[in-house]
């Protein structure tokens, strides 16, 4: 052993260099203060390692990236606990950057001679946030699509250059294959590479110094081998016990549904060590500043002030200056990302839309997970076409202005107004003169709008069903809040129409039939019979007893305890399924053919004005004309429950 | 041993114990943390090693676009196109051909049928007529018509795969492929 090292040394001058990697002074003892550099250290290595792993599954184009790191998170053995370790050390990272920053600055370890040290330091500080922002783009789901969205616009944002940078950044006009080719060069490639050789210069010239000893006479001198290395070792065990339990709690990292560049993400968020940023950019007085002051000015003049540390602190109070400087960006930094969370928190549309990405990422799983696999064109293709995933959205667009579903827009939020503060402005003129304008400067809080028409979160169920047959006013209350044009107190006419029609008066005089015990059963059935009609899902057979003895009384109006005083079919018409002979005629009252189900709402949405329909009571928009089939057809199968 | 190493045995000794466990926590310590990066992507890389083969629907034959009729008896071999839906990671390519046979009748109702890969590297073989024996262009491994390797290029006879005659006239077959290079047929995937 002995022989083969000093062959070894003799041609390559191992020991030296071992000794001078191991033995270095540490005068006043090892010491805990010490260990952040080595887990940085650590915790790149931990980022080579997985990403290296990762890179053996990863398939940058914009319809595989998704899909692969999908493949890696929910396929691949330990993928999860892999792709995990990565997403949680790059964030363990960035806090250990902040704590070996704070403690060189405290330290004074920036001052002559190691100035040029420092600036290598905050030099990697750099190339790791570049890390951490391309890693951020190339799993290609909606989260960080959108947020690096931001980034590259705020590039585009750069005085002179920017239009071309971003350009350059993304490979072209608009995100596409080359945005992620670029960036996981970038992110694989380039930065790690920078990242080696800037450290390697790092650990060369803080050698050269040597370390930064407050008080040498603290303890007896020892050497960085073994008692340095130990107080190391269990300060990385601490940092992988962390990142491990988050990974492990977390079931590794989020993955969002496969980026949509035509649908809106609402939850859209930088990554948390960024909310601070975020935050700022969203004060108004920032925003008024434009986007380069706040996204490239103001951080390069506080990186600027880092940067001239070393200068500052030779003053006699600049080194005091310098670590009151940093304390106040710290806190700085922490009060705008808490300000960020706590309002986010407080924010039910954030919420909201929190909630759909979940939904989202959730029903992607589902869909990926078909026998069928993921279509060449890529997941986003499944999402697109899903009926329970762009139902809500639909709903929401083209529905929600009038209707409700269970209190909501579909998707979860609120329907909410906030009305403007306007206030005049003296505004200056380009020819320098000053003029009033009138300028939205605020908003006062949002307030719930009311419906204007019906919630149809249980539109086609049985108890829709009953509850149109036994209170049908109650049902349809909604359209007392659509007021007359010319008097605001008066309910609008249309309304009145619908709300005190022949069907209301029906609903109100035959509610006595149905307090009757006797006829409980009766409903039930009369029920069953229009909701087995519409043959939606778990809808009860046609030929099935109960929907038979309803369809009994739909057509004769015979209860066990006395009858109808006009019946079902003398104003609505109905097909029976399978069956060439119309009950009742068409005319008075919308036709009951297939009720609830599929083929009637298709027809309705259509042109609910058709004289099948509302006729010339209608007030409803005909969105045969304002959503493609493919939307309606969408919208439809989500309605009544047409998915899997 | 050079003289800083002395150095430090000098101050070590002074806590000779403590100094030991110091050395081995260190060590292992550093080797812990190093490892459970590098052990949980070993294995993420082993996955293709670990993965279990998805058991497919049915007994594993496939109707073949050619009846027993369209064959002649003892006639030339026919090319026919294995297709199949692909599996490939995320994506599932429905009906892609994936590799050929070469069907022969030999009787009445009985089909002989050879993967058209060579065993030897995994090229495809080439019936010529002409000559009445199967071909391989990359390194010339011949087969006669009924599948037996004709020089000692080639480690095995071509690859007869099962065939079973249903319903009177259709030929139904288990299309598999064999790993190339061995005497022995070693199924693949």
């Amino acid at each position: 052993m002995n022989a083969l090292i000093n062959w070894l040394d003799n041609r390559t001058g191992l020991k030296k260099l071992m000794h001078e990697a191991l033995y270095e002074n540490i005068p006043g003892g090892a010491r805990w203060r010490y260990v952040w550099g080595s887990t940085l250290m650590f915790t790149f290595t931990i980022q080579v390692i997985t990403g290296l792993f990762l890179w053996t599954a990863y398939s940058p184009s914009t319809t595989t990236a998704w899909e692969s790191v999908y493949y890696i998170q929910h396929h691949m053995q330990y993928g999860w606990l892999v792709r995990g370790l990565h997403h949680f050390s790059a964030s363990a990272m960035t806090v250990l950057l902040a704590l070996h920053l704070m403690q060189v600055v405290i330290d004074g370890a920036y001052k002559a001679p190691r100035e040029i040290n420092f600036w290598l330091g905050l030099i990697l500080m750099q190339v790791v946030l570049g890390l951490s922002l391309t890693g951020y783009l190339l799993p290609w789901d909606q989260k960080g699509y959108y947020a690096t969205q931001v980034s590259t616009e705020i590039m585009g944002a750069t005085p002179v250059v920017g239009p071309q940078l971003q350009q350059l950044a993304q490979g072209g006009p608009q995100y596409g294959h080359h945005t992620l080719t670029r960036f996981f060069a970038m992110h694989a490639g380039v930065l790690p590479g920078t990242l080696i050789a800037f450290i390697v210069l790092h650990i060369a010239v803080f050698r050269r110094h040597g370390i930064t000893v407050p008080d040498p006479d603290r303890a007896p001198a020892t050497t960085f081998w073994p008692d340095q290395v130990l107080k190391d070792g269990i300060a990385c065990l601490a940092v992988l016990g962390t990142v491990l339990t988050l990974t492990i709690w977390h079931h590794g990292a989020e993955l969002a549904a496969p980026a949509d560049p035509s649908e809106a993400y609402s939850a859209a968020r930088p990554e948390w060590y960024f909310l601070f940023l975020f935050q700022f950019l969203r004060f108004g007085w920032v925003e008024h500043q434009g986007l380069a002051f706040g996204a490239i000015y103001l951080p390069g003049a506080l990186m600027a002030i880092l940067a001239a540390m070393p200068i500052i602190g030779r003053w006699k109070v600049g080194h005091r200056f310098n670590v009151i400087f940093l304390f106040v960006m710290m806190v700085g930094i922490i009060g705008l990302t808490g300000l960020a969370l706590k309002n986010d928190a407080a924010d039910p549309d954030f919420q909201a839309a929190v909630k759909q990405a979940q939904d989202d990422s959730v029903r992607i799983e589902e869909l990926a997970e078909r026998p069928e696999g993921i279509p060449l064109e890529g997941a986003v293709s499944l999402l697109r076409a899903d009926p329970k995933a762009q139902g809500p959205r639909l709903f929401a667009r083209n529905c929600a202005p009038c209707h409700r579903y269970d209190g909501h827009d579909g998707t979860g939020r609120k329907v909410t107004f906030k009305e403007p503060i306007v206030e005049e402005v003296l505004e200056k003129q380009k020819d320098g003169t000053q003029k009033k304008v009138k300028k939205i400067i605020d908003y006062k809080p949002p307030v719930e709008v009311l419906a204007t028409a019906t919630d149809l979160g249980k539109f086609g169920s049985p108890d829709w069903i009953k509850a149109v047959i036994t209170n049908f006013k109650g049902t349809f209350a909604a359209l007392e809040n659509v007021k007359d044009k010319d008097d605001k107190k008066k309910i609008a006419e249309s309304s009145k129409h619908f709300l005190e029609g022949d069907m209301s008066d029906w609903s109100s005089t035959h509610a006595q039939h149905w307090r009757v015990k006797e006829n409980e059963q009766a409903l039930t059935d009369l029920v069953a019979f229009l909701h087995s009609q519409g043959q939606r899902r778990g809808a009860p057979g046609i030929s099935d007893e109960a929907p038979k003895r309803g369809r009994q009384i739909f057509e004769t109006g015979k209860l066990p305890v006395g009858k109808f005083e006009s019946n079902c079919i003398d104003c609505h018409s109905l097909q029976p399924v399978g069956e060439d002979k119309l009950l009742g005629e068409v005319g008075a009252g919308p036709t009951l053919t297939s009720y609830g189900g599929d083929r009637w709402l298709r027809e309705f949405l259509s042109n609910p004005g058709h004289e099948k329909f509302y006729g010339s009571n209608n007030t409803m928009p005909a969105f045969g004309e304002r959503l493609t089939e493919k939307e309606l057809d969408l919208l439809v199968r989500w309605m009544v429950g047409d998915y899997e | 041993m050079s003289q800083p190493h002395l150095d430090l045995h000098e101050t070590a000794s002074s806590e000779p114990r403590r100094g030991f466990m110091t050395h081995i926590l260190a060590a292992g310590i550093g080797l812990l943390v190093g490892a459970v990066p590098a052990c949980a992507g070993l294995a993420f890389f082993l996955d293709p090693l670990m993965r279990k083969k998805k058991g497919g629907s049915g007994d594993g034959f496939l109707k073949m676009p050619v009846s027993l009729d369209a064959l002649e008896i003892n006639g030339e071999p026919q090319l026919v196109k294995i297709i199949m839906d692909k599996v490939d990671a995320w994506n599932t390519y429905l009906k892609q051909p994936v590799g050929a046979v070469y069907l022969r009748r030999t009787d009445k109702d009985k089909v002989v049928a050879f993967n058209s890969r060579c065993p030897h590297l995994g090229c495809a073989v080439d019936y010529k007529p002409s000559e009445k024996h199967y071909f391989c262009p990359c390194h010339t491994s011949t087969f006669g018509v009924d599948g037996i390797k004709q020089n000692e290029i080639p480690p095995r006879d071509l690859d007869n795969l099962e065939v079973q005659i249903r319903n009177g006239g259709e030929v139904w077959l288990k299309f598999q492929n064999f790993r190339a290079t061995t005497p022995e047929k070693i199924p693949v995937g």
